[in-house]
């Protein structure tokens, strides 16, 4: 990526993607990736998709009306001024890890900020099936910020820290995030560690998110995206009780192949194929 | 004959004396994590002001999510049973009674002798319960009990997301960032839980009188969207919170009587 010219491309396109908790933008030149950027998303989606688009050109020579077309997606993908267009994150989501790791990827697993989904995908990144929970913060990004809080622990840290228990307690027997909280607090005020609760806590999630899972099949090979796929405490406990790994995840801040930045590459990829087509459409009228 | 029912809630420890079906005094304490030493307290505190001493007492019967870690008890009640003892007790014309407390709601169908004959519960979620209204005032920042009244100055609701109380405090916050009002804020709140139970009690079905019990019954916002969404009246006791306490010391008195 550094070092290539805007300049030499033919097509450049963007996707934005707004989540609940954070806004992701990137930005490609012939279906490669040139520049990307992660913010926390504020209470108005349009200016987070608007600051999101302006922090990932900031330090390129690139400008916004140099972008030939720009794809919207995520939680708040109708609220994004400069699309030209809205694609729901689930198709986005199988594209970008479609492009992430290849051809072979069949299940993908994205926990997002208020979200997780479960999505099966073909060799080409359609989508084939899907299962989502929007309703409740159980297994989600934002559930686990509520117990990195509680437990005054950083939100960074959280996945390494969980796994320097020595043996995996039970998981916490709430779904509910409010309720996991008491459970926590009552489990402290008995003595428990931080990290055990920790552990107990990221069991109890990863167990949920392995049902969703589940339920659209195993198929492999299988990944993992959005923000909590940064966390390892929760990847290390799917992996062992799905039996599965997940396809690694490499150097992506070289590459800005981040799986957190999935649905926004995939965004950025429908851009293309739309602004393609358009484009024949338009040579064909000729 | 004086018997005691004692309520171990998930939030706070009930207790009711009674005397020959009268209530004579009662007791409450937050409970923390020492359930025990808070049930101890109430306990005492109900004696006191019932000019008793613990050998009065001849059965107390314990309830409650908690109902194992209460003391000196010589029986348990379901809460859905304590409930229906309590609905009956307070209006013998009730036939549903709904019980809404800190982390738990439910609603139970019974005969007129206070007998339960069928129940509903939410006891997974935090969205249908007490909790609900806790962490929204605190989002709104707000006292508790300026909420209710609060929200009756609404003329409308704004809409939340309120399928999930981590969800609805983050929604909550942007609607207070783009300067909504926080009467309708409020409303939306209530209303958004009245939804819930409402359509919980639907599945047991509404069978007239309806009567309100629990902590939350307190509260005047909840009262009136619940009422507004159920669309009948709702008979609430003067003292809601100690329902399931009274119900329990209605079973200790069946016990040995």
């Amino acid at each position: 990526m550094p070092g290539r010219d805007w300049k030499d491309a033919d097509i450049i396109t963007g996707g934005i993607d707004v989540g609940s908790v954070s806004s992701k933008a990137v930005i490609m030149t012939d279906s490669e990736v040139y520049s990307w950027g992660v913010l926390r998303t504020g209470s108005n989606s349009a200016d987070s998709a608007k600051k999101v688009l302006d922090w990932t050109l900031e330090g390129t020579e690139l400008k916004l009306n140099k972008i030939a077309y720009i794809v919207g997606t995520g939680y708040g993908r109708v609220n994004v001024p400069m699309a030209n267009k809205a694609i729901t994150e689930i198709a986005c989501h199988a594209k970008g890890a479609n492009y992430i790791w290849g051809p072979t990827v069949r299940t993908i697993l994205d926990v997002g900020g208020q979200d997780v989904k479960a999505i099966s995908c073909d060799e080409t990144g359609r989508v084939t099936s899907f299962l989502m929970n929007d309703k409740c913060a159980a297994g989600t990004g934002r559930g686990m910020e509520v117990i990195a809080d509680l437990l005054k622990i950083p939100i960074e840290e959280v996945g390494e820290v969980s796994l320097t228990v020595d043996e995996e307690p039970d998981p916490v027997s709430s779904t509910c995030v409010v309720f996991a909280k008491s459970e926590a607090v009552g489990l402290l005020y008995n003595g428990w560690s931080k990290e055990r609760v920790l552990a107990a806590y990221m069991r109890a999630m990863a167990i949920r998110m392995c049902e969703l899972v589940k339920k659209v099949g195993v198929k492999k090979d299988f990944v993992i995206t959005g923000g909590q796929s940064r966390n390892i405490g929760i990847v290390t406990r799917i992996e062992n009780i799905l039996g599965v790994k997940r396809l690694p995840v490499t150097d992506w801040e070289e590459t800005g192949l981040d799986p957190m930045a999935a649905g926004a590459i995939g965004a950025a990829l429908f851009a293309k194929a739309l602004y393609t087509k358009s484009l024949k459409r338009r040579d064909g009228n000729l | 004959m004086i018997t005691a029912g004692i309520d171990m809630g998930t939030q706070s420890v009930k207790v009711a004396i009674l005397k020959d079906g009268e209530i004579l005094s009662s007791g409450f304490t937050f409970c923390g994590f020492k359930p025990k030493e808070a049930a101890e307290q109430a306990f005492k505190e109900a004696l006191r002001k019932a000019n008793l001493s613990f050998d009065n007492v001849e059965h107390v019967t314990a309830t409650g999510a908690g109902a194992d870690k209460a003391i000196n008890f010589d029986s348990t009640i379901s809460m859905m049973g304590a409930d229906a003892q309590a609905g009956a007790y307070f209006f013998p014309s009730a036939r549903t009674i709904i019980d809404v407390g800190a982390e738990e709601a439910r609603a139970v169908s019974c005969d007129e002798n206070g007998n339960m004959l069928n129940f509903v519960l939410n006891s997974r979620c935090a969205a249908g319960a007490g909790t609900f209204i806790e962490a929204m005032a605190r989002a709104l920042e707000v006292k508790l009990e300026e909420l209710g009244p609060l929200s009756l100055k609404a003329e409308k609701a704004s809409p939340i997301n309120a399928s999930c109380v981590i969800f609805a405090e983050s929604d909550v916050v942007s609607l207070i960032h783009r300067q909504e009002s926080k009467p309708e804020i409020a409303r939306a709140i209530y209303d958004a839980m009245a939804d819930r139970i409402s359509s919980m009690v639907r599945r047991l079905g509404i069978k007239p009188h309806v009567a309100l019990i629990g902590g939350v019954a307190k509260d005047v916002g909840f009262v009136t969207s619940l009422k507004r969404k159920l669309g009948t009246e709702l008979l609430i006791p003067k003292e809601p919170v100690f329902g399931g306490s009274v119900g329990a010391a209605l079973t200790a008195a069946k016990r040995i009587g």
